[in-house]
């Protein structure tokens, strides 16, 4: 281990455990969710939903509904005709398939919204709502993953149900082979069932339209700027129309991120009946026409040499994207992590998202969070097969502080990951000698404990290829009163940024963290940020809370000497209060000062009035948080339930704002990995009816089911980031899963090797203690077949990317190019790029002189030039791009009349779709 | 639909209402009584949101019709703190223990808790652990809400920690 790392810092706020500044509204019922909004004349929202999983809309009666007193009105898809809206992803792209309001001729899941109800209570709305008759041609619905490979197109506007694709779709022969050859190749398959984010607050809306053409939108979210401006682009207004307001939100763990179909339908049904409107989902809709997370399958095999050294990996990879994602999706994080952290050669994979008739795909807590998963299990498997500890085996392969700098196969530049680190920390903490003892000792009287272990590094507050996440901002000031506001673009879901984010400024500036007021439930107010997302508050937003007290602390001191007369230097804000050192000691108040800031500007620097300061702050490209666990389980091997004794956990996340916050986020994900690995499944029947619609069979777990935890936080380091934090929002939900599953493999190891099938309920443990055949299931994919050779993999591969095009991109059909002749080649085009965060629309140029072509890309004023060659019709150009990754990309197409179709080769990350349209005229 | 009239006290003040017979006691304490601190989570009696406290007992508000609180006397989580803001025991030890995140369920498990603390000689932490298994929070991985229910059933908020393994 380093000896000379530098310690985590505290200060007088920063790093302490400060009683947050939400809790007393919470606690006495004060707080403004969105169902506690009511306005004037507001009229209530109920949907009628489809109750089939697919199949043609053939009739709408809506004449008993409409004959219900206090219903007002009846919407469908063609009342909303008159409104465009591109229903855009997360990253504010456009969708791969066109995402309709309201159901529009077709139903593709079953919850599927046909009709919106407005009456004058929701009671009403939902009596009229079971009035609606609709008749449909009942069509067989794709549900599975499986289904989706085999069965009819879910979209019949599209060419199949691939709904995103990164990797490559040929196997590696040299990757292959290395596979064959080693000493040791450990190969696991699994499926991870589906997960409900369920935030205890569903979704709501409240929209108010204005006479002025404005609109105020109350909304349960994950961060009023990034909606408002999702709204602005989605039904093209001017964002200053659009005032999106969230004070308190009851969770959300990824669900929440954007606003969607059902909140889309509200705003639009405001605007057209203009009246305000509430909808708020009933828990029966959030389980099943709430966007939904996690239903994947992966085959991961590694080979390891003699010593137990990784030589080479491949994952083949599904992710269910459901009828609408909110953004299609074949999840590049699961890759770019799944040996992020580990000294790995070579690695190839392949990873599809699929569209079926099931309700779409959202975010939830650690997206990617499988590839800690199937890494750390595999892990323990091979260990076991190999006669290697485990903890031995993971340590041979880590990539410690010590090793670093380290670039992995997929590009990613590591400079201060911990995982060994951590885990030289846990197992000071966890005596595993005395635990194999207690262990073999339990086995003989018929019990049966078990201990696992997992690492993980997390990437946090990412500001690198996704334009929506590159920064957050402060504005800061001393009001006329003397107290300090501030207006961050954070937002708490129960993140506690109202603290956090107080806690900072107090310290930074020198006032009582009391006279510090944050707000970020507003649109109206401060500037542009994503909210709560990919971890990134605690870093990027208390970058921007640190320069911005920064700055105003400076031209506190500045007009404070200025007006007295004295040195900069020798003006002090220590709790409040401006000491003046020096020759003639006195204080000042915060408040006296700003009396004259704000009322007597004549004897300010430069008569300039006012006390205030703003800054945007964009953190590093990523900021890595690093953990090691271990859980101790006991499982009954009459009952087959699972007892967790102990759990502790080993973290580096940097210097901490507030330790109990910090623990807060840890613990509240590691009883989501609990649920996820004991009791949770979002289920269907074969017809894609959902069968876990209540809290009855979806199960959430409660007090008895989460231990207490144990955490150690001595492994930390302060990140490169300002303020030297790193995020901590989403690590428990990716490092739990596999901790728990480990400790119950090894618990149960007595049986034999345990099926990873989740969840690990009871019924299939004791399947396992008493060695009973394992319910017939679905087989996950086998690795691709017919291994040929994959001219594209590059010998240094690095992740993706154009100034152009800077995200990875799925990989396209392999078609071979039609040669024809004469084809017109040199004009301007417009492009366009399937990426895996939607299509990227760009210019361009292409220009011939007998076989050497040249062009360019115009994109956000920007240029990206090349030189290619031609034959006939057939076009192929390199182009070198070095944001945010340096990377060569390949394009190969071909032009038919007005049309160019082709594909972008971005190496190990597989192959984009390029469309080109000639430009007329 | 029949409306009937109702008289009961709500944190301590006398109301009148008609109410359909199908309203909720959840939802009339929300929208007809302005008590939007019983949130309501589940509608099926599983999460623990809504409890409130009728006749001194812990009840889900969502499995209670209005009509049924008929002459009752009704407590929320508005109704438990001191005029000058000085918190409820229970409200101060969730506050002290960062029992709560995002605050949701939270009113629920105030009420259950306060139903069943306070009392002298104190409950039995049995009990009153036996009672949390019936509130669902979805932040806090319940590790504040265990410590304050200990410390308010007379324990040590830690006790019972193993510390070996």
């Amino acid at each position: 281990m380093d000896d000379a790392r530098p310690a985590a810092t505290t200060g007088r706020y920063i790093g302490q455990r400060v009683a947050r500044k939400e809790d007393t509204r919470l606690l006495t019922g004060r707080g403004v969710y969105v169902d506690d909004v009511g306005v004037p004349g507001m009229l209530h929202v109920a949907f009628h939903r489809s109750p089939i999983a697919r199949g043609r809309i053939r009739s709408i009666d809506l004449s008993a509904a409409r004959a219900l007193p206090g219903v007002f009105a009846l919407v469908t898809a063609d009342d909303l005709a008159r409104f465009k809206v591109d229903m855009l992803s997360f990253f504010l792209a456009q969708p791969v398939v066109p995402v309709p309001v309201l159901a529009n001729g077709r139903v593709t899941y079953v919850g599927d919204p046909v009709v919106m109800v407005v009456a004058q209570d929701r009671y009403l709305a939902e009596d009229a709502a079971g009035l609606i008759v609709v008749e449909y041609d009942e069509e067989d619905p794709v549900v599975t993953l499986d289904d989706a490979k085999t069965g009819a197109l879910v979209h019949p506007d599209t060419d199949s149900n691939v709904a995103a694709a990164t990797g490559a779709e040929e196997l590696d022969e040299d990757l292959e082979a290395a596979l064959a050859a080693a000493a040791h190749l450990e190969t696991l398959a699994f499926r991870h069932q589906r997960i409900s984010q369920s935030p205890m607050e569903t979704r709501g809306v409240v929209a108010q339209p204005h006479g002025s053409g404005e609109l105020t939108v109350y909304l349960s979210c994950q961060g009023p700027q990034l909606c408002a401006r999702w709204f602005a682009q989605a039904l093209e207004l001017p964002q200053t129309s659009i005032r999106v307001i969230s004070k308190d939100v009851g969770g959300s763990f990824g669900l929440k991120g954007q606003p969607w179909r059902e909140e889309v339908a509200v705003v639009l049904g405001a605007m057209l009946l203009r009246r305000p409107l509430k909808w708020i989902e009933d828990r029966l809709e959030n389980l099943t026409a709430a966007n939904q997370a996690r239903e994947q399958e992966i085959t991961l095999r590694a080979a390891f040499d003699a010593e137990g050294r990784l030589v080479a990996s491949h994952a083949d990879y599904g992710l269910n994207n459901g009828a609408y994602p909110q953004g299609a999706d074949s999840n590049i994080a699961v890759m770019m992590f799944l040996w992020g952290a580990h000294k790995l050669p070579a690695f190839s994979f392949r990873a599809r998202g699929w569209f079926t008739n099931t309700v779409g795909l959202a975010a939830y807590r650690g997206p990617w969070a499988i590839e800690s998963l199937a890494r750390e299990v595999l892990l323990d498997r091979a260990a076991r097969r190999m006669g290697i500890d485990p903890i031995e085996l993971r340590r041979r392969n880590l990539i410690r502080r010590s090793d670093q700098p380290w670039t992995t196969p997929m590009g990613l530049e590591l400079t201060d990951i911990s995982p060994a680190e951590c885990l030289d920390v846990l197992l000071q903490k966890v005596d595993v000698a005395a635990f194999r003892a207690e262990q073999a000792a339990a086995r003989r009287e018929g019990r049966y404990l078990g201990i696992g272990f997992a690492t993980y590094i997390e990437p946090t507050a990412g500001s690198t290829g996704v334009a929506v996440l590159m920064s957050e901002s402060a504005h800061l000031r001393v009001e006329p009163t003397g107290t300090v506001t501030a207006v961050v673009s954070t937002h708490s879901q129960g993140h506690g940024t109202q603290t956090t984010m107080a806690q900072v400024i107090a310290d930074r500036l020198g006032v009582p963290y009391e006279h510090v007021e944050v707000y970020e439930d507003d649109s109206s107010r401060g500037g542009y940020g994503s909210g709560a997302y990919g971890s990134r508050q605690a870093v990027a937003g208390g970058g921007a809370c640190i320069r911005a007290a920064d700055l105003l602390l400076a031209r506190i001191r500045e007009s404070a000497a200025h007006i007295l007369g004295v040195r900069t230097d020798d003006i002090v804000l220590r709790n409040g209060v401006l000491h003046v050192t020096g020759d003639k000691p006195q204080t000042v108040s915060l408040r006296d000062l700003a009396d004259i800031a704000y009322g007597d500007p004549d004897r300010m620097p430069d008569g300039h009035a006012g006390l205030e300061a703003q800054y945007r702050y964009r953190p590093p490209p990523i900021t890595m948080t690093s953990a090691a666990h271990a859980c101790i389980v006991e499982v009954d091997a009459q009952t087959g339930f699972v007892k967790i004794r102990r759990w502790v956990t080993s973290e580096d996340c940097g210097n901490m704002i507030n330790p109990a916050i910090v623990e807060g986020q840890i613990a509240g994900g590691l009883a989501q990995a609990i649920g996820s690995v004991l009791m949770e499944e979002v289920s269907f029947d074969a017809r894609g009816n959902p069968t876990a619609v209540t809290y009855k069979d979806y199960m959430l777990p409660t007090i008895f089911d989460v231990p207490e935890f144990e955490y150690h936080h001595d492994a930390s380091m302060p990140s490169q980031a300002e303020g030297g934090f790193r995020g901590v929002g989403e690590g428990g939900c990716i490092v739990g899963p596999p901790t728990l599953v480990n400790a119950i493999a090894d618990a149960l190891i007595p049986f034999g090797e345990l099926e990873l099938e989740l969840p690990l309920t009871p019924a299939r443990l004791l399947a396992h203690i008493e060695q009973r055949p394992e319910i017939a299931r679905p087989k996950p994919a086998e690795a691709s077949e017919a291994p040929a050779p994959a001219a594209d993999a590059p010998a240094d591969p690095v992740p993706v990317a154009a100034a152009a095009h800077n995200v990875p991109a799925p990989s396209a059909p392999q078609e071979p190019f039609a040669p024809a002749s004469g084809a017109r080649i040199d004009g301007g085009w417009k492009f366009v790029l399937s990426t895996p965060m939607g299509p990227q629309a760009f210019d361009g140029r292409l220009a011939t002189d007998g076989d050497q072509l040249s062009g360019v890309f115009i994109m956000n004023m920007d240029e990206a030039h090349f030189t290619g060659t031609v034959t006939g019709n057939q076009l192929k150009w390199d182009l070198k791009v070095t944001k945010p990754m340096k990377i060569t990309l390949k394009y190969e197409a071909v032009v038919e009349g007005d049309t160019l179709t082709g594909k972008c080769k971005m190496g190990v990350f597989g192959s984009a779709k390029l469309k080109g349209e000639r430009v007329k005229g | 639909m029949s409306e009937h009239a109702i008289q009961l006290t709500i944190n301590g003040r006398a109301h009148e209402a008609r109410v359909e017979s199908r309203l909720t006691l959840s939802d009339f304490l929300r929208g007809d009584a302005g008590c939007t601190g019983v949130h309501v989570g589940c509608e099926h009696g599983v999460c623990g949101a809504c409890t409130v406290m009728v006749d001194g007992a812990a009840v889900r508000s969502c499995l209670m019709l209005a009509v049924q609180a008929n002459g009752a006397a009704v407590t929320t989580v508005e109704g438990l703190a001191d005029d000058d803001g000085t918190l409820h025991p229970v409200q101060q030890a969730l506050r002290d223990e960062y029992g709560l995140q995002c605050g949701f369920c939270t009113p629920g498990i105030v009420m259950t808790l306060a139903s069943l603390t306070g009392a002298t000689p104190a409950t039995d932490p049995d009990k009153v652990m036996n009672a949390l298994s019936g509130h669902i929070c979805r932040c806090t991985g319940y590790q504040g809400i265990r410590r304050a229910a200990r410390r308010l059933a007379g324990l040590a908020p830690t006790q019972g920690a193993p510390t070996h393994g």
